[in-house]
């Protein structure tokens, strides 16, 4: 077994037996952890739009204004530019900003202070000024809001040196992976996935609630879960399309194919120890992605396999991703270009044919 | 507010070392890249851009300040970084890419950073706003004294990270200095021809904060326009912005031909060169005197031959090294 399986798959609740279980949306889970880290430490707050009374509009941040007050909760203008880059500078100085900007589409306003600022800082100074901080961001679509408000992008933020990317697949994952990226030294990129947040406004896939320890821990960035054992094929996804990986497998089972279910957790760095160990044992590779299929992660993860693991590699390895058009909004336009346990569940069978 | 005695010899010194490092650097730069210029040849290369004529911006304003205030500056950023008191060897060795540099080589001329006197800048169009808007901001949430400033171009104030900081800044009555040095072109684009209005600190006005404008590129008159900025900002009563009509006496970068200057304006600011005015004016007003003045030139000649020759000497970088300092 790898390290990736001494990590509890979602839902394994771990903590001590005697408490009773709390199931937490990922949205708590995220407020949490946020309040958690900024009662350890003064150095921490949290900017962005309608992140203070409103408690961000995917409830991340809900409930903290009250106990923090709006010094250290603070709403910004729609400035994403001046407020990002603000981040860069507080961070420089010594403290530790979380900022929100609530949609990933948004963030072609303020890439600069991203990728030029934030991802380069460390590194153009020799190390001299890291950049503690975190940037949150909403991804993904399904629920017809078109493609300004709808897609995932984790390979725009992947593809770019010095950031780190994680997405957390359940509120366990999600209260773990944001207090390693609070604590983190360098840039995250926190991407939660809308279908997984937990709002009252949209529907909630069901496995991304799970218990959380009230505890303070922390799940390593950079370090990938094996979520289901099984011999036959290896099924990647993250985020939300874990879960379609996850129906898949039942579904597979059913069939008397086993598949192997990895959820990535962190994007950059990437886990491809965990990813390599697995595909040399099921000698077959599935990647599930909802961002758009070229240029993205799932070519990543296949790269990776191909150039690790070739020899083992029975079958060639297939995706599952959002094609390469602008997110449509018209339901019978978008619904049938997503993602789904069928379709992944196809093409493990697919890769599993002639064994 | 008049500069003291040590003040003033400070700027004059200030100043003159940043035009001769300048002048050392023109000189390196040019080497392998004779009879046919190409940028990727010779110690130095790369784009270069120079500072000549624009020292005043950077002692006016930094005689204010101490190694614990935040600053930012542009692609353009010799001048700034010397006043703020950037270590000038490690920065020579990173302009010459070796391994003592302030970054190992990974920066280069448009990225120096020195930490221990809180100095960096970007290539990016007036992208140190949001940073220094941000560190200004810390500052104040931690009641510390400091202040942030960010130099910017004329061509800046035409950026949406211009008008977002300013306004972020002034929202938040953060403890910030915005300082544009106008030197009239945005490489071959006149002010003119890019800006709606004739000044920039007229928009000041737009966010409710102070704006000062500063003719004649003159280093009493941005020490004190700068002083009153920054005393502001250091007691609380929020940010400020000041524009100086300085000058480019070169072009954007090292090999531009200039073609797009009127005839006539460059020696005409020639001139008026900032350096040979101030030593006229310290003798003049009997700041120093002549020996005063020869022991600092040659002080600070002394420098600058010492970094440049070092950065010379110093080894370059393993290649290996690449990979290292991309996280903390």
């Amino acid at each position: 077994m790898t390290a990736a399986t001494q990590t509890k798959p979602p839902g394994d609740a771990s903590a001590s037996a005697n408490r009773s279980k709390r199931n937490l949306t990922i949205a708590k889970a995220m407020a949490e952890a946020i309040g958690q880290e900024m009662r350890r430490d003064s150095s921490v707050l949290v900017m962005g739009e309608d992140i203070g009374r409103l408690g961000g509009v995917f409830g991340n941040t809900r409930g903290l204004i009250e106990e923090f007050g709006p010094e250290r909760i603070r709403d910004t203008p729609i400035s994403e530019t001046a407020f990002i880059g603000a981040a860069v500078g507080m961070a420089a100085v010594g403290m530790k900003p979380i900022v929100e900007l609530m949609f990933v589409d948004f963030y072609g306003v303020c890439m600069d202070a991203i990728y030029n600022l934030a991802a380069k800082n460390c590194y153009f100074s020799g190390g001299q000024v890291p950049l503690p901080m975190v940037i949150m961001t909403s991804c993904g679509g399904g629920y017809s809001d078109a493609g300004q408000h709808s897609q995932c992008l984790y390979g725009t933020f992947a593809h770019l040196p010095g950031l780190k990317v994680v997405v957390p697949s359940n509120a366990y994952d999600a209260k773990g992976l944001m207090l390693a990226a609070i604590r983190d030294p360098n840039p995250v990129i926190y991407m939660f996935h809308k279908a997984l947040q937990g709002m009252g406004w949209l529907g909630t896939v069901k496995g991304a609630i799970t218990d959380v320890p009230e505890d303070d821990y922390v799940l390593p960035i950079g370090r990938a879960a094996l979520v289901r054992p099984g011999r036959d094929v290896t099924l990647v996804g993250f985020g939300n399309t874990l879960h379609h990986a996850l129906d898949a497998a039942a579904d597979l089972a059913g069939e008397g194919i086993e598949a192997e279910v990895i959820d990535l957790r962190s994007i950059v760095p990437l886990d491809r120890e965990t990813i390599l160990a697995s595909v040399k044992r099921t000698g077959r590779l599935v990647v599930v992605d909802d961002d758009y299929q070229s240029f993205g992660v799932s070519a990543e993860i296949i790269a990776t396999a191909s150039e690790g693991a070739f020899a083992a590699l029975k079958a060639a390895p297939r995706r599952v991703a959002f094609p390469d058009i602008p997110i449509p909004f018209s339901p019978a336009l978008e619904r049938p270009l997503m993602p789904d346990a069928n379709k992944v569940a196809a093409a493990a069978r697919q890769v599993c044919k002639g064994n | 507010m008049k500069p003291t005695r040590d003040q003033w010899l400070w700027m004059y010194e200030t100043m003159v070392t940043s035009r001769l490092f300048e002048e050392a650097i023109a000189a390196a730069y040019f080497e392998g890249k004779t009879p046919a210029f190409n940028m990727a040849n010779g110690p130095i290369p790369g784009e270069m851009h120079l500072s000549n004529g624009q020292e005043p911006c950077a002692v006016g304003v930094c005689a204010h300040l101490t190694a614990d205030d935040f600053v930012t500056a542009t692609h353009r950023p010799h001048h700034i970084a010397i006043a703020k008191g950037v270590d000038l060897d490690a920065m020579a060795a990173e302009i010459f890419g070796k391994s003592t540099g302030l970054s190992g080589g990974r920066g280069g001329h448009m990225h120096i950073f020195d930490a221990r006197v809180n100095f960096g800048c970007s290539g990016i169009i007036a992208e140190g706003m949001g940073p220094v808007t941000g560190a200004a901001l810390a500052f104040k949430l931690r009641k510390q004294p400091r202040v942030a400033v960010s130099f910017i171009g004329e061509g800046a104030a035409n950026q949406g990270a211009f008008h977002e900081a300013l306004n972020l800044a002034a929202l938040w009555k953060v403890p910030a200095v915005f300082v544009i040095e106008d030197n009239g072109w945005g490489i071959s684009v006149a002010k003119a021809q890019s800006t709606a209005i004739a000044n920039n600190d007229l928009r000041a006005a737009a966010y409710g904060i102070p704006g000062h404008r500063v003719a004649d590129n003159d280093p009493l008159a941005i020490f004190e326009v700068a002083g009153e900025a920054v005393a502001r900002a250091r007691s609380g009563g929020g940010p400020s912005l000041i524009e100086i009509e300085t000058s480019r006496l070169e072009g954007h970068f090292i090999g531009d031909a200039q073609n797009y200057r009127p005839e006539g304006e460059l020696p005409a600011l020639k001139a008026r060169d900032p350096i040979p005015a101030l030593r006229d004016r310290l003798l003049r007003e009997k700041v120093m005197d002549q020996a005063t003045e020869t022991a600092l030139r040659d002080r600070a000649g002394a420098k600058v031959a010492a970094a440049i020759d070092a950065a010379r000497a110093a080894a370059y970088p393993q290649p290996q090294e690449a990979f290292e300092k991309v996280f903390a």
